[in-house]
């Protein structure tokens, strides 16, 4: 124990700090750290975890950071870790310089190690975890699983949690396997056990039960858009698989498998179909679209450079399709496994021509579920592609958030569709006659009708009878009609969200997504240091609805927070509705992490602090 | 092509099919293509075929990708409805349409551009996926509507009509069909309607992925001397393995050939496909043995024709991904949504 120097006082605080946990690859971290996150959210303390981790399967260095937070701030704070758990030696030097000054170092220590590994300005903890497990265990694969535990058990101790709560956490992973659950019992509080008996406990870190979490749920946004594509009636996936999407997949068939199984027959209300690209996903969901089914594929950004052309074909000859586009760097292959708010112009004008399509984009879980199934109904409705934006950041994350609620009164809403009943009586059929004026029209399924309704889908232009015509006024009309139907979305689509500031203010500021939660706190911290908040606008979708336009005219200064380079948002919103840019003002981040309240706080007060200093001169 | 268009009175004493529809029922507006054109013929052979089982002619949906062969859906069965994709991808397209109905008939038009050159991995894909279709690529060996370009089944050593030589090997959709797992695999001539509409009939029946490779000569860029896809390079070079009739239920089963020479298979659906053997050796069940005859075939010179491999009992797509009897698009919210309980026993599992 030679290393666990303690010679300054650490930081104290209590339900608010960051944990991070540096991992050895294949040795069975995760779940224990998952475990450590769960656990606090039983305390009903707010935790948010998030798996930092490269392009690779083996051999390479992840991190698993876990926020805790009373207050329920759910973004990524930024700014260094307060207590980082340091068991990969490969990163160990780059661990040790991201803790915070008075921050703390838990390592194993049964390994002596020389002085200078560490630093004089953090609190060491050393926990003997290897020497501990080798002496309990003979096998070397319970030695490793243990140790995980054991180092659980010991961090418990450290900051005051609730043995309790990680033992029901484990009761529940091994229900039903009782030698099991002693076991991992025994390893918990040999970690307990071995840290009451030799080191000072608590530490300036320390956790106490609260009341934050509420009855709210712990999920990813992928499974739950996945879950979200169940309730919205999805019986066709076609796919490809690529991060950050393909566990949006994986959790559309968990669920499917178990809810959409026919017991009688043993047969399934569902085919999920892995596709040889993300062309022929897109197509596969196109050709079952226009058969009648709900369809949709899960991607990323070099999958909807892919799909383009597909997604133009069903712009232009109207057939639904729902897209899960789970968001990471680009461009090109640019960095899979970081997130960004990438794709935002590529969806919405996505393929040659004159496009435009509907994106919607969930702030968490909660509304990945929820726009999750809404596309479904959007896309039949308006017979067009449907984008759900997701990111990697709530798609691939465990998020703290509403529970999923549904009323049982709910109909699926398949739009305009015209059946043999309405042919027989006589309803006059044209695919694309705007009969409505609200630029959409009536289709048809294939095999509907012996002698009605049948017509032929094409890319090529043509008339209201779905016949070919290259005649300049066909062509025209039919792009004015799905102008109209574009503005006719704005109406469907979920309108943006206003959070008015306490007192009247100049300033706005525009976010959509993952930027929610940050914003949220920056908003906080923007009050505490500058005496006054923002009013907030939540986009939620595109078409922009009028909301978006009144709150631009109604502020001087409009922040438009993003997470990308261009600031893709702040041109749609430009181009979209003739603001002037220099109203405006771009909040970027794009370095792969998420963004943080501290960055847009920073940000936004600099702008605010140079105001006030200019009119003051 | 003709700007005429086709009378709208018909005769009144034409035959009519078992469903009381008469040829004219099953065909579309009139052709834009080039007078001539094989591809007209293999349309004309589908709306025979389509008549002669008495399909109900919107039960069927056809499916192209883009060009010439592409546009011909237009042209047959005007009471189906069609689907114009984009270039190379009609597979994928078709087989999303038959994952959301299992009941219908799904009929694939490509050509040779379409399905060996930008579509080539859709057409791999879908065989290997055993999806049920009949998929036929319309191989006339050149890009007609870019205006004569070869394709990727142009033969090495085949002349453009503006006289370069091809340097590039041909790719043979049969072989691939054949590797890839199709159930029913034929290649006909779109200028041998005898042998053409009952292939097409046979592969309608075939509840599986059915391809036929039907040689179709471009009449404006590729049907001259040093041509080998031109009307008399094929007719010269046509080595049938065997001749077909199809037989339905209703139809009278007489055998008056010589025993040896005629195998009956009787498919999934129960029809029954009576095989004169032209190729006494030829086994059309021995998926093996058929590609190594038609490369020992095509390196003598020959252009193999006729059904080439059945496989009377295949297993589609639906059956490998077990879906429910019920077409997809037929289910309801009921069927479909699983409700608030299940959704609250979710949100309990989540805390």
């Amino acid at each position: 124990m030679l290393q666990q120097v303690d010679r300054i006082e650490g930081l104290q605080r209590v339900n608010d700090f960051v944990v991070k946990f540096a991992n050895v690859n294949g040795s069975g971290s995760a779940s224990a750290n998952s475990m450590f996150a769960k656990a606090v959210l039983r305390m009903g303390v707010a935790s948010t975890p998030r798996n930092i981790f490269p392009s690779n399967i083996q051999g390479l260095p992840t991190w698993y950071e876990v926020r805790v937070s009373e207050a329920g701030h759910l973004g990524a704070r930024g700014g260094g870790v307060d207590l980082m758990v340091a068991m990969n030696p490969q990163t160990w030097d780059e661990d040790v310089k991201s803790i915070v000054p008075g921050g703390y170092l838990f390592y194993d220590n049964t390994k002596p190690m020389p002085a200078s590994k560490f630093r004089e300005d953090i609190v060491v903890l050393g926990v003997p975890l290897t020497e501990m497990t080798n002496k309990a265990y003979s096998d070397p694969r319970q030695r490793q699983l243990f140790k995980n535990i054991v180092g659980l058990g010991a961090l418990a101790a450290l900051l005051d949690m609730d043995a309790e709560a990680i033992e029901g956490l484990l009761a529940e992973q091994f229900k039903g396997r009782q030698k099991l659950i002693d076991a991992n019992f025994q390893a918990l509080h040999m970690g307990v056990n071995w840290v009451k008996a030799n080191m000072a406990h608590p530490i300036g870190l320390r956790m106490r039960k609260a009341t934050t979490v509420g009855d709210r749920i712990f999920i990813d946004g992928n499974s739950a858009a996945g879950l979200g594509a169940v309730y919205g009636g999805a019986t066709v996936c076609a796919w490809y698989p690529i991060t950050p999407s393909t566990s949006l997949v994986e959790g559309f068939q968990r669920y499917a498998t178990r809810m959409r199984f026919d017991k009688e027959t043993g047969k399934s209300k569902v085919a999920i179909v892995q596709a040889e690209d993300e062309l022929a996903s897109i197509g596969m969901v196109i050709g079952a679209a226009w058969n009648g089914a709900r369809a949709f594929t899960a991607t990323s950004g070099p999958g909807i450079s892919l799909m383009g052309e597909f997604i133009g074909l069903a712009y232009f000859a109207e057939i639904p399709a729902v897209i899960m586009d789970v968001q990471r760097s680009g461009p090109s292959t640019g960095m899979p496994t970081r997130t960004q708010q990438t794709d935002i112009t590529a969806c919405a004008y996505s393929s040659h021509g004159d496009t435009k399509h509907i994106l919607l984009i969930p702030e968490d879980p909660y509304e990945c579920f929820e726009f999750g199934a809404l596309s479904f109904d959007l896309a039949d409705r308006l017979q067009t592609p449907v984008f759900v934006m997701l990111d990697l950041e709530i798609g691939m994350n465990e998020r703290l958030c509403k529970p999923f609620d549904w009323d049982d009164n709910r109909v699926l809403d398949r739009g305009k569709v015209m059946t043999k009943e309405d042919l027989d009586a006589g309803k006059v059929f044209g695919r694309y006659l705007d009969v409505d004026n609200d630029g959409i029209t009536y289709r048809t399924y294939p095999g509907t009708h012996p002698s009605k309704g049948a017509f032929f889908t094409r890319g090529t232009s043509k008339d209201r009878m779905a016949r070919y015509s290259e005649e300049g006024p066909d062509y025209q009309e039919n792009m004015d009609r799905l102008l109209k139907k574009h503005k006719t979305a704005a109406s469907l689509v979920p309108p943006a969200i206003l959070t008015p500031a306490k007192s009247p203010t100049k300033y706005g500021a525009i976010y959509f997504g993952s930027t929610s939660a940050p914003m949220t706190e920056a908003d906080e911290i923007l009050i505490r240091d500058h005496g006054a908040g923002l009013d907030l606008l939540r986009l939620r979708a595109f078409p922009f609805g009028p909301e978006v336009e009144k709150f631009i005219e109604d502020h001087d200064v409009v922040f438009v927070v993003e997470q990308n380079r261009d600031g893709q948002m702040r041109s749609m919103l430009i181009n979209e509705l003739e603001i002037h840019p220099k109203k405006l003002v771009k909040v970027l981040h794009y370095d792969g992490t998420p963004i943080t309240a501290r960055f847009i706080s920073a940000a936004i007060g600099e702008r605010i602090a140079a105001d006030k200093t200019a009119s003051s001169r | 092509m003709t700007y005429l268009a086709k009378p709208k009175l018909h005769h009144p004493d034409l035959h009519k099919n078992a469903l009381g529809f008469t040829r004219r029922d099953y065909e579309g507006p009139v052709s834009t293509l080039c007078a001539g054109c094989g591809h007209d013929s293999i349309s004309a052979a589908i709306v025979r075929a389509c008549f002669e089982l008495d399909l109900p002619p919107h039960r069927i949906a056809k499916l192209s990708g883009i060009g010439c062969s592409s546009k011909t859906p237009t042209y047959f069965l005007g009471a189906s409805h069609g689907f114009n994709s984009v270039h190379g991808r009609m597979p994928s397209v078709l087989t999303g349409a038959n994952l959301a109905n299992k009941d219908l008939i799904y009929l694939g038009v490509s050509g040779d551009g379409d399905s060996a050159s930008i579509g080539i991995g859709q057409f791999a894909h879908a065989m290997r996926r055993g999806v049920n279709m009949v998929y036929i690529v319309e191989n006339n060996g050149v890009y007609g509507l870019t205006k004569g370009q070869f394709s990727a089944t142009s033969d090495k050593g085949a002349k453009s009509k503006r006289g370069v030589v091809n340097s590039e090997e041909a790719i043979d959709l049969v072989g691939m069909a054949l590797q890839l797992g199709a159930t029913f695999v034929a290649r006909s001539f779109s200028g041998d309607k005898t042998q053409l509409v009952p292939l097409i009939e046979a592969a309608l029946k075939h509840q599986g992925a059915a391809f036929i490779d039907c040689i179709s000569p471009c009449v404006a860029f590729n049907n001259h001397d040093g041509s080998t896809k031109s009307f008399d390079f094929v007719r010269e070079h046509n080595e049938a393995v065997n001749s077909l009739d199809v037989i339905t239920g209703r139809s009278e089963i007489t055998v008056d050939y010589a025993p040896g020479t005629v195998e009956m298979v009787t498919q999934h659906d129960g029809s029954v496909l009576r095989l004169r053997k032209l190729e006494a050796n030829y086994d059309v069940h021995d998926r093996i043995g058929a590609l190594t005859y038609m490369q020992e075939r095509h390196a003598a010179g020959e252009m193999v024709t006729g059904l080439l491999y059945v496989d009377p009992n295949p297993r589609d797509l639906h059956a490998h991904l077990k879906t429910v009897d019920t077409p997809l698009n037929e289910l309801n919210t009921a069927a479909l949504v699983p409700g608030s309980k299940a959704l609250a026993a979710i949100n309990a599992s989540l805390r």
